[in-house]
């Protein structure tokens, strides 16, 4: 029995303003989901609503806007702290994006713990964000990065990480690990990594871009020490993002950008420091965009994280045997534990090309190396062209999608 | 003032405006690419490649009798037909008119779009390396000449 009713799922799409525009004269087919999700009208309108009754920097602001923004701002952590089952609330930092939270742990925990030969162990797949921080860690303090090996079938060597983990390269300190495949869609094992490293004495920070979105995510059940994402991905406002980290070892960490809220007391001859999480937040957070956060989160919890990922599976079931029936069509990441996300090349045909074509047609597809060129080195293709999904796709966009690739395969196929 | 490169560019104007259909459009653009020489196998290298995210665009310039000469290519077919339009219309020019030219008929002919900054497809930077190299030998001309 199918997740959701097609009236069910024409209800989901309703929501989202943007899915009734055209493109190029043609009905928007948008799966590019795993770049950044859309917006259902409740969290557009939760910003539009704070800008326009409640807008006033937060914090230690005595006049009512500024207690009511406080509200608001501080109440997204708290339902952030349960979306992820936290322990407490303070475990939530808020930041702008992913990307910012991996940098604040590998400029904070990472100067604090690591040292010249310590390893940190990513995949060989790994979005950018992931492997360039500690990479500029390395350099600073000549730490290593070292990648576990990946599988034909888009998996990661769990024998050879294994290896890793007890030293073959080094001292491992760190396991730092993508849920997800942003490239190829593969589901990790993250549960399993992390109790391996856990039980060496490893830390582990995964990188849950492309999972939190997608699936339920329980960071007790996971148990890691730090859980990176960004609210963009989840149908909220681009510029929300989110460092989980268990408490004990966040309060062990020094800041790392300085400026107003992060601070106890300044003075010439000293300054100390916020507790956690305020002792992360310098400046002025994006507290209109957790307005939406919070919406978003509402929205997330009423379809319910374990039907969104069902309803995803039946997607990426049905996309992958429509488009494996189009000659010529390779899928990257066979392995079938995967999420929403679908890669794949044409023989002969430049993705490039191909993403041009299928946007004529309204498609919007994202093709080239995704932020992860280690990846795509590893499949030998300079690019893919990638089909990503979300709660409001329907069978009907992935047959679209399908006959846009038989008509660029017509156009553009090797000619003999 | 009308000099070679707008005549090219009047011309392309006038043969692109029989297509109404995005696909005939395309399939033109990319015909003309396969058309293009290119470039040989030996200057496909990073000395020659104009740095663009997505697809691969390499640029040999050169000066042959007092005039600049493009030479260009790429491994994508619509870049290779969008490069063969720039090696169409600038190539042989002088080198003062290429680096002034404003290159209009592109907004004409609707592929304004790929010259867009945000387009990762290296044909502004291509745009931009032909116009540059065309602006310092027209200056050596002028010191010279």
């Amino acid at each position: 029995m199918p997740v959701f009713t097609s009236e069910e799922i024409a209800a989901f799409r309703s929501r989202f303003p943007i899915l009734s525009r055209t493109v190029h004269d043609r009905p928007l087919v948008y799966l590019d989901n795993a770049a950044t999700s859309q917006l259902p009208e409740s969290v557009i309108s939760a910003v539009a609503e704070f800008d326009r009754t409640k807008h006033a920097n937060v914090h230690r602001g005595v006049h009512k806007l500024s207690q009511e923004a406080t509200d608001v701002h501080e109440g997204s952590r708290d339902r952030l702290a349960k979306f992820l089952n936290a322990r407490r609330r303070e475990e939530i930092v808020l930041t702008k994006g992913c990307t910012e939270s991996i940098n604040l742990v590998s400029n904070t925990w990472g100067r604090q713990n690591l040292k010249s030969g310590d390893v940190v162990l990513v995949s060989e797949i790994e979005h950018h964000a992931n492997i360039v921080p500690w990479q500029i860690l390395s350099t600073a303090i000549g730490t290593k990065v070292v990648p576990i090996p990946a599988l034909d079938d888009g998996s990661l060597d769990q024998a050879e990480f294994v290896k890793l983990l007890d030293g073959a390269n080094g001292p491992v300190k760190l396991l730092a690990i993508q849920h997800v495949s942003n490239a190829l869609g593969t589901i990790h094992p993250v549960k399993e990594m992390v109790a391996a490293a856990k039980s060496r004495g490893v830390a582990t920070l995964v990188d849950g871009a492309q999972s939190v979105p997608h699936m339920p995510v329980d960071v007790q059940d996971l148990d890691c020490d730090f859980l990176a994402f960004s609210g963009h991905k989840m149908h909220g406002p681009t510029g929300t993002g989110v460092l989980y980290g268990r408490y004990e070892v966040l309060d062990s960490m020094p800041p790392w950008m300085g400026g107003g809220d992060m601070i106890d007391k300044v003075s010439f001859s000293g300054t100390t420091f916020q507790d956690v999480p305020y002792r992360f937040e310098a400046g002025t957070p994006n507290f209109s965009a957790a307005a939406g956060f919070t919406a978003a989160l509402d929205f997330l919890e009423e379809i319910g994280m374990d039907k969104y990922h069902l309803r995803e599976a039946e997607l990426v079931e049905y996309a992958h045997r429509a488009l494996s029936a189009i000659p010529g069509l390779r899928i990257l990441g066979t392995n079938p534990n995967k999420a929403g996300v679908l890669s794949f090349v044409l023989d002969g045909i430049h993705h490039y090309d191909a993403g041009m074509f299928l946007d004529q047609m309204g498609i919007a597809v994202r093709t080239g190396h995704h932020c992860a060129q280690p990846a795509m080195e590893r499949y030998g293709v300079t690019g893919t062209i990638r089909a990503s999904f979300a709660i409001f796709t329907t069978e009907g966009e992935i047959d679209a999608l399908v006959a846009g690739v038989r008509r660029v395969n017509k156009v553009l196929g090797a000619k003999s | 003032m009308t000099g070679i490169v707008a005549a090219r560019e009047a011309e392309i104007v006038e043969e692109f405006s029989m297509f109404d259909e995005w696909l005939d459009k395309y399939q033109h653009i990319i015909e003309m690419g396969q058309g293009l020489a290119g470039i040989d196998e030996e200057f496909r290298t990073d000395a020659y490649k104009v740095k663009g995210c997505q697809s691969q665009v390499w640029l040999q310039p050169a000066i042959e009798n007092g005039v600049v000469v493009f030479k260009a290519d790429s491994d994508a077919a619509i870049t290779k037909g969008l490069v063969a339009l720039m090696v169409r219309v600038l190539s042989g020019a002088p080198a003062s008119e290429i680096a002034a030219a404003p290159l209009s008929f592109l907004e004409e002919i609707g592929l304004r779009e790929h010259l867009s900054p945000t387009r990762s497809n290296g044909l502004v930077s291509m745009v931009k390396q032909m116009k540059l190299y065309a602006a310092a030998y027209a200056s050596q001309e002028a010191s010279h000449g």
